[in-house]
C-alpha cells in the first residue's frame, strides 16, 4: 500500500517542500530508501525501525521502498525521520491517513522513539505557512520557535508513541506559549564604563550604532579595541519584531538558537584564520556563514589585517548589497547579511605605540595595503585609539553608562525609522544612493563644503554617498533635520584616514 | 575673457580639418607642428588642396556667435591671443594657439605669467617606480605653489595631476581634445577632479574628438606654458620627446628623472640627460633649477576665519599634542574641527594616522 506525507528541508535560510512517499507491499523483507538521500537519510531506516518496535508499534516484514521527492536534489541530514516514520505507519495501516492530509512533518528520531530537535524549525514553519499547510508537527523542544511565524498551527510532539495518539484523536499536545522570563536581557552586559579613555572610539561606535554604519578601530595592542567591539551590542537598538524573527531563523538553521525568540542583536567574532566560505556561508550543501549569523547584528573581525585577502574581498559585495548569492553546482542561494562590520588592527605590524615603533614606512606601508582600497571604501568610520594614560586609568571618575548611549542611538534610530519607513532600508548606512539624495538636505553652503573634502581627497562616488550618510548619522544624533557643516567636517574627519586610504 | 571672431574662425577651421590632418602628418608629426604657423588661407591650401574651395566655403558661413554659445552650453571659458587673459609665454610659439578654451578656474592661466608652472611628462604606458616618482614630483611641486601642467594622459600624466591634487595644489592639463571631451574616458573623473579645483585648456573648439596630429600640437602647449618640461620616462622616439624637443627650442628648461640603462622603457628619458637635460633627483631639484638652488618661495598662507576650536585643535597639532586629548572640547567638535583642517590642507595625517601639521600657514581672513 502507498501513502505519503509532507516534511521540509533547509535550503539555505529558506526551506523546500519535500515529499516522502512509502510503499509497501509483498516480497521479500527489505526497506530501502531513493531519492538522492546522504548517508543520515540512509541510516534513518535504522533509526525508524528501532523507534517503531520500540514504541509498540508494528514495523512490517515486507518490501518497503521510500522516495524522497523531488527526486533530483540532495537531502541531507535526520529532520526527514518523522515523516518517514509517520508515512510508513500510515501505508502499514497503523495511523489513518486522512488525518494526516494538509500537514507536514519534521523531526528526528532517537531509537527509543522519542523526537529529538531540529535545525531551522522556524524556516520550515515558514516554508509550510507559504506552501499552504495548516499544521506543522515538530518535536516539542522546536514547537515555540516554528510557533513564532504565526499563521499555522504548530504541534510539538514528545515522541512517535504520541504522533499514534494525536492522529488518532486520543491526545492534544499542549498549547505553544511564550516563555517571556527565559529570553530576558541578561542582568548585567558589559558596559561601555569599563573603558577608560577612548573617548574618539567611543563617539566613533556610537555614530556607527546609530546609523549602522562600518567602523574600523586602529590602535595599539592593549588600547581597548576589543573591550569596545564587544560593548557595541549593549548600544544597539533592541531588534524589531521581524528583526528578532529573522535572527532566530537564521540562528536556528545554524543550530545555535535557543528555542526561543532571540531578542538579541548577534555578536559574531570569527578567528582571523577563517576560510571564505566559513566568512560569507558556503560548502557543498550551502551553509550560512559568519556574516549571514551576524545578519541585524555585529560582524566583528579583530585583527582585521590578518584575515586571508581573499577572505576579506569576498566580503565586498555582502557589505555592499546586505546579502550574499551563493552558487554551487546546480544551485544558487541567496543569503541575508545585513551586519555592521567592526574592525579592528593595529597601526603597523610591530604594535608598539607610536613613540616607540620600530617599522620603517615600507613594513608600515605593506601591513596596511592588506586591507585593500575598495574593503575601505566600504567603511564609514576609521578612528584612531591611542594607549590609555595612566591617570585615565585610575581615575574614579564615573564614565558615561551604556544604558545612556543606548538612549541617544535609540533615539537616532526612531527619527531614521520615521524617515525610511516604507522603504527596503531601516537605517542611514542602508540607504541606497536615491535615498541618499532625497533624505540627505543640506544648505548650499554645507554642500560646498562637501565639494572641497570630495576635491582635497578625491574619493569615489561610493565614497561620497557614505560620507552623507554618515553626516546625516550624525545630525540624527542631535536630533536635527538638516546637516550642518560640522557634520559633514566630522564625518570627513572618520572616513579620511589618509594614511590607510593612502596605503590602499 | 572673450575671443575675437578672428580667432574663433581659427577654431573652426582647425575642426573642418582636424580628419585631414591626421592623413598628413608624420608619425614625428612635424608636418603639424609647421602646418599650424601657416596663415588661414595657406592652412586651407595645404591641407584641404583640390577640396579647398569647399573648405573655403565652410568657413565663410562660420558664425562666431554661435561658437559663443557653443562654449557657453559646453560650459567652457574662451580666450584668443588678442586678449589680456591670453599668457604672454604662449607668444614664445612660432605658431601659439589662436583661440584657447576652458573649463576651472582662469586665474591658472594668467598665473603662469608670474608663478612658475612645471610640465611633468612620460611614457602611458610607465612602469611603477615613474608612477610613483611622477605623483610624488607633481605632489611637492604644487605643495610649493608651483602649477603642475600635464596632458591628462593615461600613466605618468595622470600620476603627476593625482599628486597635484593630493598637494592640494594647482594642476593644469592641456588636452589634445576639446576642453569640454575627456581624454582617455578612463579618466574621466580625474578630468573631473582637475575642472573641478584647477584648469582644463585646449586650443580646439569644445566637443573635438581626439586627432593623433593634437598630442604633439597639445606638447608645444604644455611647453611654451612651463618653465621647465619634466621628462619622467620615456621611450626613443616617443611623443614625450616631443614636448622635450618644443621645450629646448622655447626658454624652456628640460629635466630628466634616471631610469635603468637596461631598459627600453626609459632610454629616452635617459638620452635626454646625455644631451645635457637636468637629472631629476626630486623634487628639490626641481625647485632649484627654477628659483636657484637653495632659494624656495614662500608658500601664500591661506587666509581663511577659524572658530576658536578650530584655532585650539590647530595650535594642539602645532605643539605636536595629541589634539583629542589636548583639547577640552567634546569629540564631535575636535573631530569637526580636524576634518575641517585636513580638507583645508592645514594638517595632515602621519604613516600612525596621527595628526601633524603641513608647512600651510594661516592667517585670518
Amino acid at each position: 500500500m502507498l501513502a505519503s506525507m509532507a516534511t521540509f528541508a533547509i535550503e539555505g535560510v529558506d526551506s523546500r517542500e519535500v515529499t516522502v512517499e512509502v510503499d509497501v507491499r509483498q516480497g521479500l523483507p527489505v526497506f530501502n530508501v531513493v531519492g538522492l538521500p546522504d548517508a543520515a537519510v540512509r541510516e534513518a531506516r535504522e533509526r525508524v525501525r528501532a523507534a517503531l518496535l520500540n514504541s509498540e508499534l508494528e514495523f512490517p516484514q515486507k518490501r518497503i521502498t521510500a522516495n524522497l521527492a523531488p527526486a533530483d536534489v540532495r537531502k541531507a541530514g535526520p529532520s526527514f525521520d518523522l515523516a518517514l516514520a509517520g508515512a510508513l505507519l500510515a501505508a502499514s495501516d497503523q495511523i489513518p491517513t486522512n488525518e494526516l492530509g494538509r500537514c507536514a512533518l519534521v523531526g528526528e528520531l532517537s531509537l527509543s522513539g522519542a523526537l529529538r530537535p531540529v535545525r531551522g524549525a522556524v524556516a520550515m514553519a515558514a516554508g509550510a505557512r507559504a506552501a499552504g499547510f495548516e499544521r506543522l508537527i515538530v518535536p516539542v523542544e522546536n514547537a515555540l520557535e516554528a510557533s513564532l511565524v504565526g499563521g499555522i498551527e504548530v504541534q510539538g510532539v514528545p515522541d512517535l508513541r504520541s504522533l499514534v495518539e494525536l492522529v488518532n484523536g486520543r491526545w492534544t499536545p499542549e498549547p505553544v506559549t511564550e516563555m517571556s522570563a527565559v529570553d530576558a536581557e541578561p542582568v548585567r552586559s558589559l558596559d561601555f564604563c569599563d573603558v577608560r579613555g577612548q573617548s574618539d572610539a567611543k563617539r566613533a561606535l556610537e555614530i556607527a550604532a546609530a546609523g549602522g554604519h562600518n567602523v574600523l578601530m586602529v590602535g595599539p595592542p592593549g588600547s581597548g579595541k576589543t573591550m569596545l567591539a564587544r560593548r557595541l551590542p549593549g548600544i544597539l537598538p533592541p531588534p524589531s519584531f521581524d528583526e528578532a524573527l529573522e535572527i532566530t531563523r537564521i540562528h536556528s538553521v545554524a543550530g545555535i538558537a535557543s528555542g526561543s525568540l532571540i531578542r538579541q542583536r548577534p555578536f559574531r567574532a570569527p578567528h582571523h584564520t577563517i576560510s571564505p566560505s566559513g566568512l560569507i556561508g558556503g560548502g557543498s550543501i550551502p551553509r550560512p556563514g559568519e556574516i549571514t549569523l551576524a545578519h541585524r547584528g555585529v560582524l566583528f573581525l579583530d585583527e582585521l589585517a590578518e584575515f586571508s585577502r581573499v577572505a576579506l574581498e569576498a566580503l565586498r559585495q555582502p557589505l555592499e548589497g546586505g546579502g550574499v548569492e551563493i552558487t554551487r553546482g546546480q544551485r544558487s542561494l541567496s543569503l541575508p547579511a545585513a551586519a555592521m562590520l567592526v574592525g579592528a588592527c593595529n597601526p603597523c605590524p610591530c604594535g608598539k605605540p607610536r613613540d616607540n615603533c620600530a617599522c620603517d614606512q615600507v613594513a608600515r606601508t605593506r601591513y596596511q595595503q592588506r586591507l585593500s582600497g575598495p574593503l575601505l571604501d566600504r567603511i564609514d568610520l576609521i578612528c584612531q585609539l591611542e594607549p590609555a594614560r595612566p591617570g585615565e586609568l585610575i581615575s574614579a571618575d564615573a564614565l558615561e553608562r551604556s544604558a545612556a548611549i543606548r538612549e541617544r542611538v535609540v533615539a537616532a534610530r526612531e527619527g531614521q525609522r520615521a524617515r525610511l519607513d516604507g522603504t527596503t532600508a531601516t537605517c542611514n548606512a542602508e540607504m541606497d544612493a536615491p535615498l541618499t539624495r532625497v533624505h540627505v538636505r543640506m544648505s548650499a553652503r554645507v554642500r560646498a563644503r562637501m565639494l572641497e573634502g570630495h576635491a582635497t581627497t578625491g574619493m569615489s562616488a561610493r565614497g561620497h554617498d557614505r560620507v552623507l550618510r554618515l553626516a546625516r548619522t550624525i545630525a540624527d544624533l542631535d536630533g536635527r533635520d538638516s546637516v550642518r557643516a560640522s557634520d559633514v567636517d566630522e564625518a570627513l574627519s572618520y572616513r579620511m584616514s589618509s594614511a590607510w586610504r593612502a596605503a590602499a | 575673457m572673450t575671443a575675437c571672431d578672428d580667432c574663433l574662425r581659427r577654431a573652426q577651421l582647425l575642426r573642418i580639418l582636424a580628419p585631414r590632418i591626421a592623413e598628413l602628418s608624420t608619425p614625428r608629426a612635424r608636418g603639424a607642428r609647421m602646418l599650424l604657423a601657416l596663415p588661414d588661407i595657406e592652412l586651407v591650401y595645404t591641407v584641404a588642396g583640390s577640396r579647398a574651395a569647399e573648405v573655403q566655403a565652410q568657413l565663410e558661413a562660420f558664425d562666431p556667435r554661435a561658437m559663443r554659445e557653443e562654449v557657453v552650453r559646453a560650459h567652457l571659458a574662451a580666450t584668443c591671443r588678442h586678449d589680456a587673459a591670453y599668457p604672454e609665454r604662449l607668444l614664445q610659439l612660432p605658431d601659439p594657439p589662436a583661440a584657447l578654451f576652458m573649463r576651472g578656474d582662469p586665474a591658472l592661466l594668467t598665473g603662469v605669467s608670474e608663478e612658475p608652472a612645471v610640465a611633468i611628462v612620460g611614457a602611458r604606458r610607465a612602469s611603477t617606480y615613474a608612477l610613483e616618482v611622477a605623483q610624488e614630483l607633481g605632489r611637492g611641486l604644487a605643495v610649493s605653489g608651483v602649477t603642475v601642467v600635464s596632458g591628462l594622459a593615461l600613466g605618468v600624466d595622470g600620476a603627476a595631476h593625482r599628486g597635484a591634487l593630493s598637494g592640494n595644489g594647482r594642476a593644469l592639463a592641456v588636452l589634445g581634445s576639446g576642453a569640454d571631451v575627456p581624454y582617455p574616458r578612463s579618466h574621466r573623473e580625474l578630468y573631473a577632479r582637475v575642472a573641478r579645483t584647477g584648469l582644463i585648456l585646449s586650443e580646439l573648439p569644445p566637443g573635438a574628438g581626439a586627432r593623433r596630429w593634437a598630442f604633439p600640437a597639445r606638447n608645444r602647449i604644455m611647453a611654451a606654458l612651463a618653465e621647465m618640461v619634466v621628462v619622467v620616462e620615456a621611450r626613443e622616439a616617443s611623443g614625450t620627446l616631443i614636448t622635450a624637443e618644443f621645450a629646448a627650442g622655447l626658454q624652456c628648461q628640460v629635466g630628466a628623472v634616471p631610469g635603468r640603462i637596461t631598459s627600453a622603457g626609459t632610454a629616452g628619458s635617459n638620452r635626454l640627460l646625455v644631451d645635457g637635460a637636468k637629472p631629476i633627483l626630486g623634487v628639490g631639484d626641481v625647485l632649484d633649477a627654477l628659483y636657484g638652488v637653495g632659494a624656495r618661495p614662500e608658500p601664500p598662507p591661506l587666509r581663511v576665519a577659524l572658530d576658536p576650536i578650530g584655532r585650539a585643535v590647530l595650535d594642539a597639532v602645532e605643539a605636536g599634542d595629541s589634539p583629542l586629548d589636548a583639547c577640552v572640547h567634546p569629540v564631535k567638535d575636535v573631530r569637526a574641527a580636524l576634518g575641517r583642517l585636513e580638507v583645508l590642507g592645514l594638517v595632515r595625517r602621519d604613516g600612525l594616522g596621527g595628526y601633524e601639521r603641513t608647512g600651510l600657514r594661516c592667517e585670518p581672513a
